[in-house]
């Protein structure tokens, strides 16, 4: 009886989690309500698609993909064109259909480029993959009818009819339209974790010569799995198409596809939701850091960096790492040190934005002559007074962090101690 | 008589400019425990990695129930129903002791490439498998990541893997090396009991269970088979007993 | 027609050295310790922008040996301190850490020199035609290229074949994972490859950055082409990456001369066909502007049907 009333919560808690998830995204344009931050959160819609979709490959199947623009770039230029053949009248498809134009157009061509470097996984397929998407970014050039040249591909979705109805000429309109595909492209690739072939891409990638052993031609394995998240990038891109109306060139090139590479291992590629914070937290740095400085490209470089070297299983890792500990109730023992740890680390990060910005703008701003003004305070970048209080911010907090660390690794250790005890 | 169940005829397999296997020719008959002996690096494993399309030969011929399997892929090889161990157990480290299982039952029970099933919905997939975990006595560890089990729990796992998939013929490399002696035993009774009315071909160093288990036993040095005979006849080879129990003894 | 084919010849061969000051250094690492380096062109755009602002100060010629200097410096500490530090983390953080690196000194770079090109230039005393050669005059500094990179060639030949550590590395080329058996000092020996390797690299910069354009984005438009090389090169092998470098120098600059399209040659044979869309496009690309394709394609054919490379002794 006690067991199955476990059970029962433990299911609950499982699609309560869903639950919460679909009245977040229902409700969080009643909080966020001016047409930039809705814009954002469309934003966050599409790269959280594009990151899970990046991780079907990187956490799942374990291929490190340099060109998966490829995909998204290609699924909004398929969406673009049938969006603007419904406009013409040739065809009818419903606007809320049209992304699922990309994801198919995206599963064909993923199939092909599958096959053609998924032989073998590793540096040969890193490789490949790089190749594929600097020879489909420089040929986007050469091909002016599909690529569109320059300025790119535009349509207008308010010539396609709706099968609700809505007319999606608002941003929320279009947010909704995202959250929907958004949060169903989120649940089916979760249950393609669960299914054989993707239980088999974990098994191919961990030991593809097991797999082969089994019955299973890695190859293949890795070749279906590709074009499952070639679809998904797919989509993601129509709904960049649906989105901003307008596809170019470059939405095929290196630049997404280095980032969705970081916004994924940034987030964490070991577990299912890892690249969803990694969509949420990049694309938020990048619209609103890109608003306040303009070394914000330093600035993620930065975490990027921090994160490989310090934690390479990203913001899921860390937090899945407090999950047993939890769990034991411990976390009051952590508490202390971390609080410990916060202080240092401000500092640290207090000087090195000083330091960022006052070299900034004395080698990048218009007039390096003119008075800056950083936290509220003006002072001017050639005296060396500033440059005095940032050394010593990045010493002082250099050292006390090197000690809260310290503190942070014993009561690690004093509680994995306390949980071992237990376990025994 | 049936068709043996594999059979090698003239294979040779050279890494570079070392051979090291040279000129076999064995027929293994349906339904019989056959064993390899031979000393350390006689090229035993290199053997199972031949027939299990894990190198490609560098020539001669190798069939399967009379159909030719020389230099298919393991995977294609394994699907006409012949499955193999390793000497250093390999399976999936990271997956519980349970998905390592139904992983190994997916393509025979034919879900093959299967993206629209859910594994945990599949009733008779993971009846199977919990049967499977029963035989190998792992019931109670099926949680457990298979790279966190102790040693002679992961070469059962490993054994369980193996057979997982159904295969008729079964090829098990050095199943109980490094085992202590309560552990040997019931990995051989294991063995016996899961090879029942299959082929099963192994390696094995320790000669109370190769005495134990085999019908018959080949016996390997430097690449080539210096003879094939019945465990009896074996021990009481003048041969044999100078090329390999001769030096163990020794 | 002779007086292209001269030039095309002399440009492609400095585009070839120039690419393979480059990649021998990234063949070196990349199949000693297994590392794709992302980074290795920042290296490169670092050693000319060092050589700039050296020649800032005291002129072209101590830049030439400082600027190097400096950038080899800067690539063993990041061995030191940061590959070797992500190295029990596994391949993939490693290569992740050399893009994160590459994608940090471009943003650097332009925080200390600014966005656009800095006038980096050629020293005066090498600024005359040498010698003018089917009327178009050849200038000492395309000389002086040579020159060097040949010399660098002759340099690491040297290194490789007769010192000590120059034939440790040729054993850990061929054998990985039998360097440590040796007894040797592994670490210490990788952090001398990837020093040694970027002050190639930085070379390269100090004397292709005036020969080129110093900017920004002078490493992301070569890092991609450098794996190229290696890739097509082969695997562990120098000869490789020289062949491969020579290679691809002349199918970039001879590529850029020629405009000819597939239907300016079914004009020959009097076809005019008059497709539209994909094709029309298709139809119409000429030559010239597949250059910067061409290697892409190239490297994505040899992965599928060579991995070994063109002289590679074991796969990528
Ligand atoms: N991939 C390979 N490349 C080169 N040589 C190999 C390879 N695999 C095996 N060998 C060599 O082949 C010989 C036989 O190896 P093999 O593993 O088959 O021996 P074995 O009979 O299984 O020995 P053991 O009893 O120690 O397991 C050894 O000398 C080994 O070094
Ligand atoms: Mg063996």
């Amino acid at each position: 009886m006690k067991k199955k009333d476990k059970k029962g919560f433990f299911m609950w808690s499982k699609h309560g989690l869903w639950i919460a998830a679909m009245l977040i995204v229902i409700i969080l344009p009643f909080f966020f309500r001016s047409g930039f931050s809705r814009s954002m959160l469309s934003q966050i819609g599409i790269a959280i698609i594009f990151a899970l979709s990046y991780n079907m490959l990187l956490g799942q199947a374990g291929l490190l993909s340099f060109g998966h623009a490829v995909f998204y770039g290609l699924g909004g230029f398929f969406t673009i064109h049938i969006l603007n053949t419904v406009s013409n009248g040739v065809i009818t498809i419903p606007l809320e259909l049209l992304p699922l134009a990309g994801g198919f157009g995206a599963v064909i061509v993923g199939l092909v480029f599958g096959w053609l470097s998924t032989e073998r996984a590793g540096t040969p397929f890193a490789l490949i993959s790089l190749g594929i998407g600097e020879l489909i970014a420089a040929s986007s050039l050469m091909f002016p009818s599909f690529f569109g040249g320059e300025q790119g591909i535009s349509g207008d979705r308010m010539t396609v009819f709706a099968l609700t109805g809505i007319r999606f000429g608002k941003q929320i309109t279009i947010y909704y339209l995202i959250a929907f595909w958004a949060f169903l492209s989120i649940v089916l690739m979760y249950l393609l974790t669960q299914t054989p072939l993707g239980r088999l891409a974990n098994a191919v990638r961990d030991n593809p010569e097991r797999a082969s052993f089994i019955g299973y031609n890695p190859h293949w394995v890795r070749t279906l799995q590709y074009a499952l998240a070639a679809f998904f990038a797919g989509i993601a891109g129509g709904l960049f198409a649906v989105n901003y109306e307008i596809v170019t060139a470059e939405t095929v090139g290196f630049i997404p596809s280095g980032n969705v590479l970081m916004m994924t291992y940034i987030g964490g590629v070991g577990h299912f939701f890892g690249p969803i914070l990694g969509a949420v937290l990049v694309t938020f740095m990048q619209l609103s850091l890109a608003n306040m400085t303009h070394a914000w490209l330093i600035y993620f470089g930065l975490l990027f960096i921090g994160m490989v070297i310090w934690a390479p299983s990203g913001i899921a890792g860390i937090i899945m790492l407090h999950e047993p500990v939890w769990k034991a109730k411990l976390m009051k023992r952590l508490i202390p040190s971390y609080a410990l740890a916060v202080f240092p680390a401000l500092i640290l990060f207090l000087g090195t934005v000083m330091f960022i910005e006052i070299s900034y703008h004395l080698s990048l701003s218009v007039d390096p002559t003119a008075p800056m003004h950083l936290f509220g305070i003006h002072f001017r970048a050639q005296s060396l007074f500033p440059w005095g209080i940032t050394v010593f911010l990045i010493l002082i907090g250099f050292g006390l962090l090197q000690r809260a660390i310290k503190r942070v690794r014993q009561s690690w250790g004093e509680v994995n101690l306390i949980m071992k005890k237990e376990s025994s | 008589m049936s068709l043996p169940a594999v059979k090698l005829t003239d294979v040779y397999k050279s890494f570079g400019k070392s051979r090291i296997i040279n000129r076999v020719n064995l027929e293994i008959n349906t339904g019989e425990r056959h064993a390899v002996i031979g000393p350390n690096g006689a090229g035993k494993s290199t053997l199972f990695n031949l027939i299990s399309g894990f190198y490609p030969v560098s020539s001669g011929r190798i069939e399967l129930k009379g159909r030719e399997i020389t230099n298919l892929s393991s995977h294609q090889i394994n699907r006409r129903g012949l499955s193999r161990s390793f000497q250093v157990t390999n399976i999936f480290p990271k997956m519980s002791v349970f998905e390592n299982i139904r992983c190994a039952l997916l393509w025979t029970t034919g879900y093959r490439y299967s993206f629209w099933h859910l594994c945990g919905r599949l009733k008779r997939l993971n009846e199977k498998a919990e049967e499977l975990l029963e035989k190998i006595s792992m019931t109670e560890r099926r949680h457990v990541p298979a790279g966190l089990l102790a040693y002679a729990e992961q070469r059962a796992l490993e054994i369980g893997v193996t057979i997982a998939g159904d295969a008729d013929v079964i090829l098990l490399d050095e199943p109980t090396a490094g085992m202590s002696r309560s552990e040997t035993e019931r990995a051989v009774s294991l063995i016996r009991e899961v090879t029942e009315s299959k082929t099963l071909i192994m390696v094995e160093h320790d000669m109370s269970v190769v005495f134990d288990l085999a019908d018959r036993i080949s016996v390997l040095v430097y690449g080539e088979i210096i003879t094939t005979d019945s465990p009896d006849n074996i021990r009481n080879n003048t041969r044999v007993q100078e090329a390999y129990l001769g030096k163990e003894s020794a | 027609m002779l007086e292209y084919i001269f030039f095309s010849t002399i440009n492609s061969l400095l585009y070839g050295m120039l690419l393979f000051m480059l990649s021998s250094g990234l063949t070196l690492i990349f199949s000693m310790m297994g590392i794709l380096n992302f980074a290795h062109a920042s290296f490169f755009m670092l050693g000319a922008y060092f050589a700039y602002q050296i020649s800032q100060f005291v002129g072209f010629w101590p830049g030439l040996v400082i600027a190097p200097l400096l950038v080899g410096v800067l690539g063993a500490l990041v061995e030191r301190y940061g590959l070797r530090s992500v190295h029990k983390h596994g391949h993939v953080a490693e290569l992740l850490f050399t893009v994160g690196l590459a994608y940090l000194i471009e943003e650097i770079v332009m925080l200390i020199w600014g966005r656009n090109a800095v006038p980096y230039q050629i020293p005066n005393i090498l600024d005359f035609a040498l010698v003018n050669i089917l009327g178009t005059d050849l200038s000492a500094y395309r000389v002086f290229m040579l020159v060097v990179s040949i010399g660098m060639f002759i340099f690491l030949f040297l290194v490789l074949t007769r010192s000590r550590i120059g034939l440790i590395i040729q054993a850990a080329l061929t054998h990985p994972d039998g360097v440590s058996t040796l007894g040797h000092n592994v670490p210490g020996v990788f952090m001398l490859v990837f020093g040694g390797g970027s002050a190639l690299a930085g070379l390269a910069g100090v004397i292709g950055g005036n020969y080129l354009i110093t900017e920004p984005s002078m490493a992301a438009h070569l890092g991609p082409i450098v794996f190229v090389v290696i890739v097509v090169g082969g695997m562990g092998s120098l000869t490789g990456a020289f062949i491969a470098s020579l290679l691809l120098g002349a199918i970039q600059t001879f590529a850029v001369g020629v405009q000819v399209s597939l239907s300016d040659l079914l004009a020959l044979f009097g076809l005019t066909p008059e497709p539209s869309g994909l094709l029309k496009d298709f139809l119409r690309i000429q030559i010239s502007h597949t250059g910067p394709i061409l290697p892409y394609l190239f490297m994505v054919l040899m992965l599928i049907f060579r991995p070994k490379g063109l002289m590679g002794k074991r796969e990528t």
